[in-house]
């Protein structure tokens, strides 16, 4: 189980969280075909830190970002995740 | 010799260690289980035996051997019926094809329901697969008493059992006897099985794709076949396209060795349980898929706990087996649960993926259509709507329904 750092209430058992992935900008309304489905379907799953989005659901209820290695599962706050 | 004891006898000679050669007809990336398929009907059904395929690890270090080998057909939509259905056709028949035992086991599926709209929706599946000509029943709580005696199908648990779809033909394999009896088969055949031999990157020219570089080499290559499971989006990075493929780590977990217990495979997507016990008589269990992006082939503990409470809930004759072992591999899951096969942006270059949580079955099918694809150059006509484009068009197939319950 991960231990995640919430920038607000500490480290907690993974279980509290929701996932969130990662942040990307809404489609705009003229894309095209190709653009939207890049926007809706395409998320980048890099081989070593990827920055993503998780929710403290059964804490604070906050949406905060984190910095995840994807091949050793390593969490780093970035700078911007502080109260 | 017994089937069993035949599976477990190991041959004296599995498949030569060749160096690489300059170049090949096709080269495929991936020893896997859907790559190894591919190589050998490459070189059964075409006749094509200057292949090789490039194995990163060792042949089958991936979900290939790390599944809970559930076989089955009856998925929601005409195009996954067509593709499941004639990958099941093949099964029966493959030890003989392979001249190597696979322990094909056609026991039987279950997939429970635990209410009412859980039955409305798994009955609206059976219809659709009796349509389809794909056998399917229904069996009421009193018939899963003498079907499986030792489900808990008491109305006090918290998710009563109050119905369930059979696929009588559907059963377990043996996964790694499956590996070596396509490895096997495929070398015989002269197809160059190249392992420790990742791929780096793709020798591209006028958007053709012309060999790929290797950690032995570069290789050249008239096609390409892309079947890299859990890394497809990294290869396909590699190449300059991308895939909408979100790799995450499923988990599974086997018990201690027990008197045979269990005769047929269990599933149920409400509970998420599904369940059976292996010819050696390992309890063999899946969890659910971990929520996050991960290449690290494990997951977190308290997704096996769940199971395992879910389990202990319908089978409480389990409580105190012991739990031997519990992993973790990649799976790739496509945004409608389908797997995606056949042209890339890239001349020469096709990929075979998106088999996520449940490609285990389809291994002899997705070999023989994607051999077809390859040789041909033209998607074989049962993996047409399984395109790429299918994003794009908005075609998509959603089997979330009956593929959700990873298996
Ligand atoms: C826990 C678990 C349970 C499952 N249960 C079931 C089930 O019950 N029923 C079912 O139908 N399916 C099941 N599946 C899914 C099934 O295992 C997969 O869909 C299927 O095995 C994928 O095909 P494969 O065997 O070719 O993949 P893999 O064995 O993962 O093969 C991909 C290969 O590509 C190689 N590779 C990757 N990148 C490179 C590179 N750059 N260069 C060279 N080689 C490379 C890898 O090393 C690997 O050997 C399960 C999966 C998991 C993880
Ligand atoms: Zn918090």
């Amino acid at each position: 189980m991960l231990l995640i750092p919430c920038p607000w209430c500490g480290p907690r058992e993974e279980h509290e969280f929701r996932y969130g992935g990662e942040a990307v900008p809404a489609p705009a309304a003229d894309n095209d075909d190709r653009e939207l489905a890049r926007r809706l379907f395409v998320r980048s799953a890099p081989a070593g830190p990827m920055r993503e989005r998780w929710y403290h659901v059964h804490g604070c209820r906050r949406w905060f970002p984190l910095v995840r290695d994807t091949t050793t599962h390593e969490l780093t706050a970035p700078p911007e995740a502080r109260p | 010799m017994s089937r069993v004891e035949h599976a477990w006898a190991n041959p004296e000679h599995l498949w030569r260690n060749p160096e690489p050669k300059s170049s090949y007809d096709v080269v495929v990336v991936g020893g896997g289980l859907h790559g190894l398929a591919t190589a050998f009907y490459l070189a059964r059904n075409h006749g094509l035996t200057n292949i090789a395929v490039v194995e990163r690890g060792w042949l089958g270090n991936g979900n290939a051997v790390r599944n809970t080998t559930v076989v089955r057909s009856n998925y929601l939509r005409d195009e996954s019926m067509a593709l499941y259905e004639h990958a099941l056709r093949l099964w029966p028949g493959l030890s003989a094809e392979l001249d190597h035992e696979v322990l094909f086991d056609p026991r039987g599926v279950l997939n429970l329901a635990h209410g009412r709209h859980d039955a409305l929706t798994l009955k609206r599946q059976l219809a659709a697969n009796q349509a389809a000509g794909i056998d399917a029943e229904w069996l009421e709580p009193a018939d899963l008493a003498s079907f499986c005696p030792i489900l808990n199908l008491s109305p006090e648990i918290r998710y009563p059992v109050v119905g369930a779809a059979l696929q009588r033909r559907g059963g377990i394999a043996r996964h790694d006897a499956v590996v070596f009896a396509f490895a096997r088969a495929a070398d015989r055949l002269g197809v160059d099985l190249l392992q420790g031999c990742e791929v780096t990157g793709f020798d591209i020219v006028d958007n053709r794709v012309r060999g790929v570089v290797t950690t032995r080499g570069r290789i050249g290559a008239g096609r390409v076949g892309l079947v890299g499971a859990g890394r497809s989006k990294l290869l396909a990075a590699m190449a300059g396209f991308d895939l909408p493929i979100q790799p995450s780590p499923l988990q599974a977990l086997v018990s201690e060795v027990l008197d045979q217990v269990l005769d047929t495979v269990v599933m149920s997507g409400a509970v998420h349980v599904y369940i059976s016990q292996a010819h050696k008589g390992e309890l063999v269990m899946g969890a659910g898929r971990d929520p996050y992006t991960s290449y690290a082939q494990r997951g977190s503990f308290h997704i096996l706990e769940w199971q395992l409470q879910a389990v202990l809930e319908l089978f409480p004759i389990l409580s105190r087996a012991h739990l031997l072992r519990t992993w973790g591999g990649i799976v790739d899951v496509a945004p409608d649960a389908s797997p995606i096969i056949g042209a890339t942006p890239i001349g020469d270059l096709f990929v075979n993926c998106g088999w996520g949580t449940g490609g285990f079955k389809a291994t002899p099918g997705s070999g023989w259509v994607f051999a077809d694809t390859l040789a041909t150059g033209a998607p074989h006509p049962l993996v047409v709507p399984f395109s790429l484009d299918r994003f794009e068009t908005g075609a998509l197939i959603d089997e979330h329904g009956s593929a959700a319950v990873a298996h």
